[in-house]
């Protein structure tokens, strides 16, 4: 395993007392493997993604749990030694392509930089290497874009460059939080295609972090559903999308309309998610699920087996699939 | 495709954006003006009752279009007619499109200026699933999916015969947009309302168009009944948008993979606009723009090439 996150608990002190955005996730990412990991806003996702790569943004903080990088732990280094770590064996590639270049440097010196800061290189082998990843990520003549600003580029090619800095340090964990989310549709599944042929060939490990379950359909083989800071459910990205086993992703499945197959009306889902300073007790989709039973109002479920998935549902308690 | 009695009528409309530098710049560096020309003699209409959805991706002018409806932009040429007494709007962000100082009650009877027979506040927020007593509460109180509960709400007391919904749903959660997609379809029917939905999700438009127009830098390039357009598109840029989509159901099927870019607008290539980007471009799409014929704007579909 590349990747193993253990228990993993974020809270965020705020006066009115403490906020658990993430409650003891655990999952693990193998090499080569992309895992989804799919939910709606304030599931607790991106905070997921900055935790493992230590940039929470303060009072947040892991109150509990381990991440273990090649099986060693690395959420209780100091920041220096996190900040060579970060680059260098993580690469993160966020959603919006602007915020992650500098406006100020030519993309080339962007690329030149982060490679002299990770690798033992000469400035003539840092460029060179700087060429071969832009044309690896599909940059049109890269020796005449080399000299260019990022506002110079479309957002397609700005997000291709960003993924061209994430792979500079040569990493073994990539995390993309919502990479083709700002993109229009022919563009993100260019971009979906590149992040699939890179993770396979590289044989890094991707935490592709998302809302859209048809990029995650798309590029990853497990996905982990969170919801309200949990994890509802994870699996083989087949099953979970074609027998989801949680009432909450079967909802969101039908929520979500597809291309060409007629239907009337969407499945809904009623209610939305709690807000986290007002997680129902017991199961925190009890109030909006049509399946609840005493037990759900009680107590709170952990993950489950649940056919080749695993699902914090009690409907799964006995290890019976749900009827 | 013509028809008894639409209820909006686009006659070859454009627009022109003048996005010259200033003028000193102009005169000192010898620049020409520059006209980006974001709709292009674009015509439809839209049937009373029903619902026509404008697809394609940013840039293409679909919003453009909309506000040109709405009256928001005047077009450079050619003409709307509107057939009935009232439109409203719907916009993408509800957090932007209410004002945050105003009480619910104020945003939602705003409308009704204009209106005569004055209905009560409390009755349109129960239309769209909310509390009558929501109306003493301001915007900040509400969830995205609640305040575009409130925008839908606001549109409906204005009493219009014809809903533009410019990307009504593309800012909300998956869940959240099932219900605000699935309120709409229910207004519609007890209403009978006309919408015309803008939105560059083609799942979305798929669930919820009747007809379909695809624009593409400026200009329409197919028209379709929504269950034609997805069973058998026909221009190659609608092929490519829906070859594009992720495919949820994981079937495998083979697609083929979508080349290039959205061209500048500034500079649209010639010919057809699409032809840098189209499996099928010859030397005439190179020359020549093609015409919208039978409903599709394509050379190599005229000559039966595809």
């Amino acid at each position: 395993m590349i990747l193993e996150v253990k228990g993993l608990t974020v809270q965020f002190p705020t006066r009115r007392g403490v906020l658990t955005a993430v409650d003891s996730i655990s999952f693990a990412i193998a090499p080569g493997e992309v895992l989804g990991v799919v939910g709606e806003s304030g599931a607790g996702k991106s905070i997921t993604g900055m935790a493992v790569i230590g940039l929470l943004d303060p009072p947040g903080r892991i109150a509990a749990g381990e991440v273990l990088l090649e099986g060693r732990r690395i959420d209780n280094l100091p920041h220096e030694a996190l900040r060579r770590i970060r680059g260098r064996r993580i690469g993160v590639i966020f959603q919006d392509p602007l915020t992650s270049l500098n406006p100020l440097y030519t993309i080339g010196q962007q690329l030149e930089e982060t490679i002299l800061t990770h690798l033992d290189l000469s400035p003539q082998a840092a460029r060179e290497r700087a060429l071969s990843l832009l044309r690896e990520v599909g940059i049109p003549a890269p020796e005449a874009r080399y000299g260019a600003y990022p506002h110079h580029f479309s957002g397609g090619m700005r997000q291709r460059v960003v993924i061209a800095l994430a792979l500079a340090g040569e990493p073994k964990l990539l995390i993309a939080d919502e990479p083709t989310t700002a993109l229009d549709v022919s563009i993100q599944a260019q971009i979906i295609a590149l992040l699939k042929r890179l993770a396979g060939e590289r044989g890094a490990a991707v935490m592709l972090i998302t809302h859209d379950m048809g990029v995650i359909a798309e590029t990853a083989q497990r996905v982990a559903v969170m919801y309200a800071g949990r994890i509802a459910e994870i699996g083989p990205v087949r099953d979970v999308i074609h027998s989801p086993r949680h009432p909450y992703t079967a909802g969101l499945m039908g929520s979500i309309p597809k291309v060409g197959t007629r239907q009337e009306k969407l499945m809904q889902i009623e209610g939305a998610m709690p807000r986290l300073n007002a997680i129902p007790a017991g199961c925190a989709f009890n109030p909006r699920c049509p399946q609840r039973f005493a037990r759900c109002l009680a107590e709170r479920p952990d993950l489950l087996s649940a056919g080749t998935s695993q699902a914090a549902c009690w409907l799964h308690a006995l290890g019976e699939p749900a009827t | 495709m013509p028809s008894v009695n639409p209820l909006l009528k686009l006659e070859s409309v454009s627009r022109d954006f003048d996005v010259s530098r200033p003028w000193l710049n102009r005169v000192i560096e010898r620049e020409p003006r520059r006209i980006l020309r974001a709709v292009d003699r674009v015509s439809f209409e839209v049937l009373k009752g029903e619902t026509f959805a404008l697809v394609g991706e940013s840039g293409c002018g679909k919003s453009t279009v909309a506000r040109l409806i709405a009256g928001l932009y005047r077009p450079s040429e050619g003409s709307i007619a509107f057939g009935g007494q009232r439109l409203q709007m719907i916009f993408q962000d509800p957090y932007a499109s209410l004002n945050p100082r105003w009480r619910v009650r104020k945003i939602i009877a705003e409308p009704m200026i204009f209106i005569d027979e004055k209905k009560p506040v409390g009755e349109f927020l129960k239309q769209v699933g909310l509390s009558p007593d929501d109306a003493e509460r301001y915007p900040h109180e509400f969830s995205g999916g609640q305040r575009q509960r409130i925008s839908i709400a606001r549109a409906l007391a204005g009493q219009p015969e014809l809903l533009i919904c410019d990307e009504p749903t593309s800012a909300l959660d998956v869940s959240v947009q099932a219900q605000i997609l699935n309120l709409m379809a229910d207004l519609q029917e007890r209403l009978g309302l006309t919408y015309l939905f803008i939105s560059h999700n083609l799942a979305v438009v798929s669930l919820v168009a009747d007809r379909v127009g695809v624009m593409y830098l400026g200009r329409i390039v197919e028209f379709a009944r929504a269950s034609d357009l997805f069973a058998h598109p026909r221009h190659p840029y609608s092929r490519m948008l829906l070859d594009a989509v992720p495919d949820l159901a994981m079937s495998g099927k083979p697609r083929t993979p979508v080349a290039g870019e959205v061209p500048n607008p500034l500079a649209p290539p010639t010919g057809c606009a699409f032809h840098p980007r189209c499996p099928h471009a010859n030397e005439r799409c190179r020359v020549e723009t093609p015409k919208l014929l039978s409903d599709v704007a394509c050379h190599a579909v005229e000559e039966g090439r595809i």
